[in-house]
This record gives C-alpha cells, sequence and structure tokens, in this order.
C-alpha cells in the first residue's frame, strides 16, 4: 500500500557525523558487500572491468568544499543513503505499492517482486537514495539493513546496519529517533543535528551533525627557524661540494 | 531529467489520441457509415494506445504493468494508467455500437469525454506532483498538456469530420485559435520556468548538505569516478546544450507552421483536409518541446553534484 501510516510506532534511522567522518568509504563497501547478498535481488555492476564501469549503490560517499566567508576552507565527507523519511514522496507516487512505509519502525522498502521498474519513486526522492538496479530492473535503495537489526541467528553486537558496524571513525550512529531518550536523539539534541533540504518538506528521520568548529592556529605564535647545523665526514663534504656548486 | 524518447512519445501522441477522443465522445459529426466510423475510431483509438504501449518501454518489468492500477487512492501514476484503461473501454464500445448500429450514445459519449480529460489531466499531474523539478511543479503543466491536447485532437478530428462550420464558426477557425491559445499557454509556462531553477525555488548545494552556516559549499569529489543511475537520469546536462536552437525549431514546426496553414486555410476558404498537414507539423513540433520539457528540468538530486 503507497499511502503513507500517519504515524509510525518507532523511527529507526541513522544520525551521521560530518565532524568525525574521514571519507575512506568503507560504509560504501560493506552496505554493497551485505546488501549484494541480503535482501532482494544482488547490487549488479555493469561492465565493472571496463572503461565505464557503473553500478547501484545504497550508500554513497561525496565530498564537499566548504568556503567561508572569511578564512580557509574545509573539507566535508558527506555520506549519503535513504534518510526514510516521514513524508516520503516516494513511497505515495509508486503505482504498484511496491514501495512502502512500515508502520513498526518507520523504515522505507521496496517490495521488489512487485516493482515494474517505472522509477517514478527516484524522480519523487529529492536525494538521490534509490538507485535502479541495472541487471534486473527493480528499484533499490537502503533497507536500514532490516535483515540485520533483527537477525537472531548473528551476535548482538552484528545487529546493526553494516554501514554502522564497519565505520572506523564511529561516525555513524543507529537508533529510535522517535524515542527522546534514544542515545541517537540526545546525540542529535547535543550537537544541533539537521534535516538535508528541509525545504522539500520530506521530514527525513536520519540526521546529519555538523563538523565542530575549527581551532585555527595564533599567528603570533610562530615557530622559531629551524637551526643551521655544521655537518662533517662525509655529508660535511658533500655539503661544502654542492655549496660551490652554487 | 533523461528525456526517454519512450515517455517523449507517449505524452504527446495519447495527448492527440485522447484529444480527439474526447472530441469523438462529445459527438463531433462524422460522414455516415460502419467504415467511417471504424477508421475515425481506430485512429483517435490508435493514437492513444500506440502511446500508452510506448510509456511501458521505458518500464523495467512491462510484464508486470497490470500491478500498476492497484495504488489510485495515492498515485497519480496509477490513476493515469485507470483512467486511459477505463476511457479506452468505453471508446471501444461506443465505437462499436456506432460501428453496427450506426448509433452514437451520448451519454456513453458524455463518460468518455469525462474519461478522456482526466487520462490527460493526470499525466500531467505525473510531472506536476514532483516537488523535487522546481519546472514541472506547478499548475501550469496540466494547462499546457489540456491545451495541446485540445489543438491536436481537434485539428486531427476536424480535418476527417463532415462539417465545416462549428456553432458559426469555420472548424479551421477553431483549430487556428486552438493552437495558437495552446502555444500561449506553452510560452507563460516557459515564462515561469526562466525564473524557476533550483535556486529560486529555494534548493542550493547549502541546503542540500546543510552546511550553509559554514559557507558555500562546492563538490569536490563525486562518489565514484564513474557515472551511475543518478547522473545518467536526473543530473542530465548534455541534453540542455542546444536548448536555443531546439526551442526555435520546435516554435517554427509545432506553431509558426501549423499556425500558419490553419490561418491560410481559413481565410482562403480551402479544404479542410489541409489541417491534416497542420496536424502533422504540430506533432512533430511538440516531439522537440517534450524533448526540452525534460532536458531542461533540474532535478534537485542534481545539488549534489555540483
Ligand atoms: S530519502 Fe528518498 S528514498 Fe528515502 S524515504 Fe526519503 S524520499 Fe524516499
Ligand atoms: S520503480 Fe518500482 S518502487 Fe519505484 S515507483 Fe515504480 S513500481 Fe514503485
Amino acid at each position: 500500500m503507497t499511502s503513507l501510516p500517519p504515524s509510525t510506532d518507532k523511527k529507526l534511522g541513522l544520525v551521521i557525523d560530518l565532524d568525525t567522518c574521514v571519507g575512506c568509504h568503507a560504509c560504501v563497501v560493506s552496505c554493497k558487500e551485505w546488501n549484494t547478498g541480503g535482501y532482494g535481488a544482488p547490487l549488479a555492476d555493469i561492465d565493472p572491468y571496463g572503461a565505464e564501469p557503473m553500478g547501484a549503490w545504497l550508500n554513497r560517499v561525496h565530498t564537499y568544499e566548504v568556503t567561508p566567508a572569511e578564512g580557509p576552507a574545509s573539507v566535508v565527507h558527506f555520506p549519503k543513503s535513504c534518510l526514510h523519511c516521514d513524508d516520503a514522496p516516494c513511497v505515495t507516487v509508486c503505482p504498484t505499492g511496491a514501495s512502502y512505509k512500515r508502520v513498526e519502525d518507520g523504515i522505507v522498502l521496496v517490495e521488489e517482486d512487485l516493482c515494474i521498474g517505472c522509477g517514478l519513486c527516484a524522480w519523487a526522492c529529492p536525494y538521490g537514495a534509490r538507485e535502479m538496479d541495472p541487471a534486473e530492473n527493480v528499484m533499490k535503495k537502503c533497507t536500514l539493513c532490516v535483515d540485520r537489526i533483527y537477525n537472531e541467528n548473528i551476535p548482538q553486537e552484528d545487529r546493526e546496519p553494516a554501514c554502522v558496524r564497519t565505520c572506523p571513525a564511529k561516525a555513524r550512529h543507529f537508533g529510535d529517533l522517535a524515542d527522546p531518550d534514544s542515545d541517537v536523539s540526545r546525540l542529535v539534541a547535543e550537537r544541533g543535528g539537521f534535516d538535508l533540504m528541509p525545504e522539500m518538506g520530506t521530514k527525513p528521520v536520519n540526521q546529519y551533525l555538523p563538523p565542530r568548529p575549527k581551532t585555527r592556529p595564533q599567528a603570533s605564535a610562530a615557530s622559531p627557524a629551524p637551526e643551521t647545523v655544521e655537518a662533517d665526514g662525509l655529508l660535511g663534504w658533500i655539503d661544502r661540494a654542492l655549496e660551490r656548486l652554487g | 531529467m533523461h528525456p526517454a524518447i519512450s515517455v517523449i512519445f507517449f505524452t504527446v501522441t495519447s495527448g492527440a489520441g485522447f484529444g480527439a477522443i474526447s472530441l469523438i465522445g462529445a459527438g463531433y459529426p462524422f460522414a455516415q457509415g460502419a467504415w467511417v466510423a471504424f477508421l475515425v475510431g481506430a485512429l483517435a483509438g490508435g493514437l492513444a494506445v500506440a502511446g500508452l504501449i510506448s510509456s511501458t518501454f521505458h518500464l523495467g518489468h512491462p510484464e508486470r504493468s497490470l500491478r500498476a492500477f492497484s495504488q489510485w487512492r495515492s498515485s497519480w501514476l496509477s490513476r493515469e494508467g485507470v483512467c486511459a484503461v477505463v476511457t479506452l473501454l468505453l471508446f471501444g464500445l461506443y465505437t462499436l455500437i456506432w460501428m453496427v448500429t450506426g448509433v452514437r450514445l451520448g451519454w456513453l459519449g458524455a463518460f468518455i469525454v469525462i474519461g478522456a480529460v482526466a487520462t490527460v489531466f493526470t499525466t500531467a499531474m505525473i510531472y506536476t506532483q514532483l516537488k523535487t523539478v522546481p519546472h514541472w511543479h506547478t499548475a501550469w503543466t496540466p494547462a499546457v498538456y489540456l491545451a495541446f491536447a485540445a489543438a491536436s485532437g481537434f485539428t486531427l478530428m476536424a480535418s476527417l469530420g463532415r462539417i465545416d462550420a462549428l456553432g458559426g464558426w469555420p472548424v479551421t477557425a477553431i483549430a487556428f485559435w486552438l493552437l495558437l491559445l495552446a502555444w500561449a499557454v506553452k510560452s507563460l509556462w516557459w515564462r515561469r520556468a526562466l525564473t524557476t531553477n533550483l535556486a529560486q525555488a529555494g534548493s542550493t548545494p547549502e541546503t542540500a548538505t546543510g552546511l550553509g552556516h559554514l559557507g558555500k559549499v562546492r563538490l569536490l569529489d563525486r562518489p565514484h569516478t564513474g557515472p551511475n543511475y543518478l547522473t545518467k537520469e536526473m543530473v542530465h546536462k548534455v541534453a540542455r546544450k542546444h536548448a536555443n536552437q531546439l526551442r526555435f525549431l520546435s516554435l517554427v514546426t509545432g506553431a509558426l507552421a501549423p499556425i500558419a496553414v490553419t490561418g491560410l486555410t481559413w481565410l482562403a476558404g480551402a479544404d479542410r483536409l489541409w489541417l491534416l498537414a497542420a496536424f502533422i507539423l504540430l506533432m512533430a513540433g511538440l516531439i522537440i518541446e517534450r524533448w526540452l520539457f525534460f532536458a531542461e528540468a533540474e532535478h534537485s538530486v542534481s545539488l549534489y553534484y555540483e
């Protein structure tokens, strides 16, 4: 059913820390690795060793340069996957009922057997979070690793999305954003988490934490000039020979 | 947006087809005879069906298309499918009765008119609903689709019809004014588009990343070196390269030429079969116009790639 539920019991989602992300793409790779063997059709690559390789990914990391009015620019690595929006336009446009949002936890999923591959949901998503699989021709998107987080066959510590489990910088956090006392909600409150493109009215569940203000070195505290040392022996001879060369 | 030929062909021909269907349903007069009924019905229905079939080429799984009729409560695409199929079924029945008995049922025709208008409107709403594409997100989009459906449907049907005048007006004159009206609506659409790019609609790389409070945002590295589904489908800039030349071409072929043909036919009192030439020119021009409709539309995901 592609009508949205009026509300969901939980709002499972991610909190992504743009301060600590180092742009290593480990989450991108572990996402593809888990999801190509997990939920639904595998994530295909077309021409993987050719001139123009291309494939379906559920999570991608962009890198931006942010230039303030004054002072030096900084680099921000920016992971992006489905934000499991509360008001998900991708769900309501779907003609088949393949796209839906779960009442129990708010996860937005695609029932691939129902999908006709019209691509309209990808057009409706402002964030580019949906990609058509180039081999199976069905719509793929982040499932929040629905086949991990409730999976009783894997150890407790693995029952979180593959990207969160993998991130070496601990820049990704998973939890219930409907519960104000959850770790993720506290993090959002403490660090001033924000929505992406709030003007689109999608009410994304996933939140982003801004980079912390940079500390700049003081201009007056310049380090002293390096000492010049006289070398002797072979090095000294080379040094003098080079100096004579001008 | 990527201008897919199948979708361009679909919107143009099904617009003309359902425009023609609504006129037949409204009782536009044709010569007597089962053959005329068959040919007129097959032409109008054929255009609509050709468009619909073409639209399924754009699907990854056309064999599952029946599924698309299920979500009419929430989805414009589903509504469009339902309206199109119901209208075509009613129209098939109408044409059959017309062929066999020579009777054109007025009440059935009335339902067909409503269905045909609803089909064109819902087609337009598939694009209009998308907030992610500011060019399309306006009431002017259904106005354009409806106006072109009326102009193309009327021009075609009037060239084949039995009458020279309708309500005291020569049919050539009506075609002339409908063409002029449709292009006037389109030029208003274009004028709005000029001032409705993503930034003017309030979305920038800064709002997309939420980093605007820190400064100006510029893409340093794409997520991957190669292209992807998103860049091919929605960050399609190559198609925009010749936009001005194409707009000129669409105006000459689709507006100037057919308006001149219908205008001259009207003034000279010439054979209304000339309207057929105007119709063909209009269709050619509309294919280019629809190409631009997609190619020039900016999608918000492109902000992540700037
Ligand atoms: S991020 Fe895009 S795909 Fe995910 S729920 Fe929101 S609109 Fe839908
Ligand atoms: S591509 Fe599939 S999931 Fe997306 S709108 Fe079409 S049918 Fe629904």
